[in-house]
């Protein structure tokens, strides 16, 4: 199989997009969680695609977007003393209350771009003067590299090594949205990529709970309209329960050996959401065992608290409240250049995928 | 040249200085390898005669890592500057190089890069005619930096300009698209990425000639989408002329390895640097003898019409995707940032 040409067979999509039309016959809300289907959707040009009954509400799921506001602050605390910072490439743009990653690294800090954590432990080796901490964001996805570097760490002995931790949850944040009163969700596109880590029993309750459609979906134009079609079909029959699109990657255990890794490292603890605040037990937080590498304890930055930017409402975006373009700010104040919040920034928050290929169109879904 | 007889191994200030050990590398190594009339004068300036108008372009080279896979920062100045001039229409004749060298350099790296410049000058047919060595310290610099000026005679048959697009013409790409960019990102110290893909930098100025002696006029504009990517190129000439553009994601050709490399960095291929490749704005009568005829180069194998100008909506660049939906292209914002998953 190839994935690449034939999750965006042009037939296929089109085969789909119409069974969506034939049996949709009111009009629904559905979330996709995860920003890299949010940015699947915008960039495919799908939702001008999908028949107007169905609304595509863009969720949490972008890792970037959900860190908040006074970690990044940390972080350009910690590149201020000396410390090298490495992080993953669309968190450095992000603004702080202050200043980003990127600015901070233009007045002298060193912040170094990686792809795999484990590179961070390797430039620690290298600097045995220097504090070497990597910013270990995202969702359950990036945990097991994250963790796997916490390991590598301690069993090289490498101890000028930490890691800045803001690790978040899926399944607490789909809670929070579904719990908030202004929700107005009808079904999910489940997180292809965080279900193939951790499976997808853990939706069945939410599904039973909230009697709501949960669809396990890919990230290809193919992957996102079969699964928006399982969706609408649940929901047109009135049924509710997960059901898994992305079989071709996700199972229902998950990845043993990733789980094994992030339950050696990493324990749920309570987690702040930018713009939504703190969710109990939404995050990871490293284990007793493992202490040693919090770089908030190692270097006493617990402390720093600030507020977002006034006119950001981030918030309710990640929420699916709103709507990029119904901020008043959008494309006006708030700009990739200039982003007030993170859902400007990364390529697969909400605003700048709206921002960037859907530019000044007013989208009418 | 043999290192050995040269007397030092490394670049240190003092080859900066202006004195005899300047001197030293100029004479042993930068005039030696150069040498043409022009320069063999050894004065401060070149001075050159021209019959007509002249176009000019300068560029200052700045990548890291300075060798990869398929060249290295002394051919990508020669080519990059040759190619600037080439699309003005021009057919350039000379070029200035400029170094600025961070001590500690390896003396056998600054040949290699002198080498490589010289054998591209000779490939496009252009002279060095001038130039400048500047050492600085240690952390004030990455290695080498280089900076060239080029010199053309404009093709007495063209007329390229922004203001010579309208509606209904047709957008040539000359090849594959990302090639270069995923090159330098695969070299890249952090991103623990391996490939085999090979920086496609080369001259175009030769096919440019070719096209201008063929089409003259017909050829309305030319480019090559280096920074920025493809879609930078396509956002400023809408900005600039005030037309549309509808371009098909289809068409644009990309080598399979670069698409997956650009898959797993999270990097779309339109934002990435270009080397290699360039894109001629042509009435929509001759699309296709320019096709036809860009295929007898080897340089422009793989070229093809990707799209048109169009009245249908102005100042956007629109692109319809694989699937059937439209999105709009918008211009590049900072760096490409690799997403996190």
């Amino acid at each position: 199989m190839k994935y690449l040409s034939e999750y965006r067979n042009f037939e296929a999509t089109k085969r789909y997009l119409q069974l969506i039309g034939d049996t949709v016959t009111k009009t629904w809300k559905i979330m996709e969680v995860c920003g890299g289907q949010t940015h699947g959707l915008v960039k495919n040009g799908i939702l001008d695609l999908l028949p107007d009954q169905v609304q595509m509400i863009h969720g949490p799921g972008c890792p970037v977007c959900v860190t908040p506001l006074n970690l990044i602050d940390k972080a350009v605390e910690l590149l201020e003393n000396d410390v090298i910072v490495c992080s993953f490439g669309d968190m450095i743009r992000v603004p702080g209350s202050k200043k980003s990653l990127l600015e901070a690294k233009a007045h002298g800090g060193d912040l170094r771009v990686l792809y795999s954590p484990l590179e961070a432990v390797r430039i620690a080796k290298e600097n045995p003067h220097k504090e070497v901490v990597f910013f270990a964001v995202g969702f359950e996805t990036t945990a097991p590299a994250n963790a796997l570097s916490v390991i590598q760490a301690q069993k090289e002995g490498v101890t000028n090594y930490s890691i800045l931790v803001s690790h978040v949850l899926v399944p607490p944040a789909m809670e929070a949205i579904l719990d908030d009163e202004f929700c107005n969700i009808n079904a999910f596109l489940g997180a292809g990529h965080v279900c193939a880590i951790m499976g997808y029993k853990d939706y069945m309750p939410l599904a039973e709970k909230y009697k709501i459609p949960i669809i396990i979906t890919g990230f290809e134009p193919l992957d996102l309209v079969q699964g928006i079609y399982m969706a609408v079909c649940q929901l047109e029959r009135g049924i509710y329960r997960v059901e898994n699109q992305y079989a071709r990657v996700v199972t229902a255990d998950g990845n043993e050996a990733a789980l094994k890794v992030i339950h050696d490292v990493f324990e749920i603890g309570n987690r702040e959401w930018r713009g939504i605040g703190e969710i109990p037990n939404s995050g990871y937080v490293l284990t007793e065992a493992y202490k040693a590498y919090d770089a908030e304890l190692k270097f006493g930055i617990h402390r720093l608290k600030v507020s977002e930017h006034k006119k950001c409402i981030a918030g309710e975006i990640l929420k699916g409240i709103k709507k990029p373009h119904q901020c008043s700010e959008f494309g006006k104040h708030c700009n990739p250049s200039n982003p007030l919040g993170a859902p400007m920034v990364s390529s697969e928050g909400a605003c700048a995928a709206y921002y960037h290929f859907s530019n000044n169109l007013i989208f009418s879904k | 040249m043999d290192i050995k007889n040269l007397g030092f191994d490394t670049i240190n200030l003092g080859h900066g200085s202006g004195g005899l050990m300047t001197r030293d590398l100029l004479d042993k190594i930068i005039f030696e390898t150069f040498n043409n009339p022009i320069l063999d004068q050894k004065h401060d300036g070149a001075i050159v005669k021209f019959d007509g108008q002249i176009a000019i372009s300068t560029d200052s080279f700045v990548v890291s890592p300075i060798f990869f896979k398929g060249g290295n920062i002394g051919d990508l100045a020669v080519n990059g500057t040759v190619n600037d001039v080439a699309m003005c229409g021009a057919i350039p004749k000379y070029i200035s190089l400029a170094f600025i060298i961070e001590e500690g350099l390896k003396l056998s790296e600054f040949i290699s890069i002198v080498n490589t410049i010289k054998a591209a000058a000779d490939q496009s047919g252009v002279q060095i005619i001038t130039g400048d060595t500047k050492v600085v310290e240690k952390g004030k610099g990455d290695k080498i930096f280089i900076n060239t000026t080029g010199f053309g005679e404009v093709h007495p048959k063209s007329n390229i300009s922004t203001s010579r697009i309208k509606a209904g013409d047709k957008i040539v790409l000359s090849g594959s698209i990302a090639t270069h960019g995923m090159a330098i990102m695969s070299e890249r110290q952090g991103l623990e990425f391996e490939s085999d893909i090979v920086s496609d930098t080369t001259n175009l100025n030769d096919i440019v000639n070719g096209l201008l002696d063929t089409f003259g006029d017909h050829i309305h504009f030319l480019r090559d989408p280096t920074r920025g990517g493809l879609s930078s190129v396509l956002t400023e000439i809408v900005e600039d002329t005030g037309i549309g553009i509808s371009i098909f994601e289809d068409q644009i050709p990309i080598e399979k390895q670069v698409a997956a490399a650009c898959e797993i960095l999270g990097l779309d291929p339109l934002y990435v640097a270009n080397e290699g490749i360039f894109i001629a704005i042509v009435d929509k009568d001759i699309v296709d003898s320019v096709i036809n005829f860009m295929h007898n180069d080897v340089k422009g194998a793989k070229a093809v019409c990707i799209g048109e100008m169009t009245d249908a909506h102005s100042t956007k660049v629109i692109l319809n995707s694989r699937i059937g939906g439209k999105r709009i292209v918008s211009p590049l914002i900072g760096e490409q940032l690799p997403r996190i998953c």
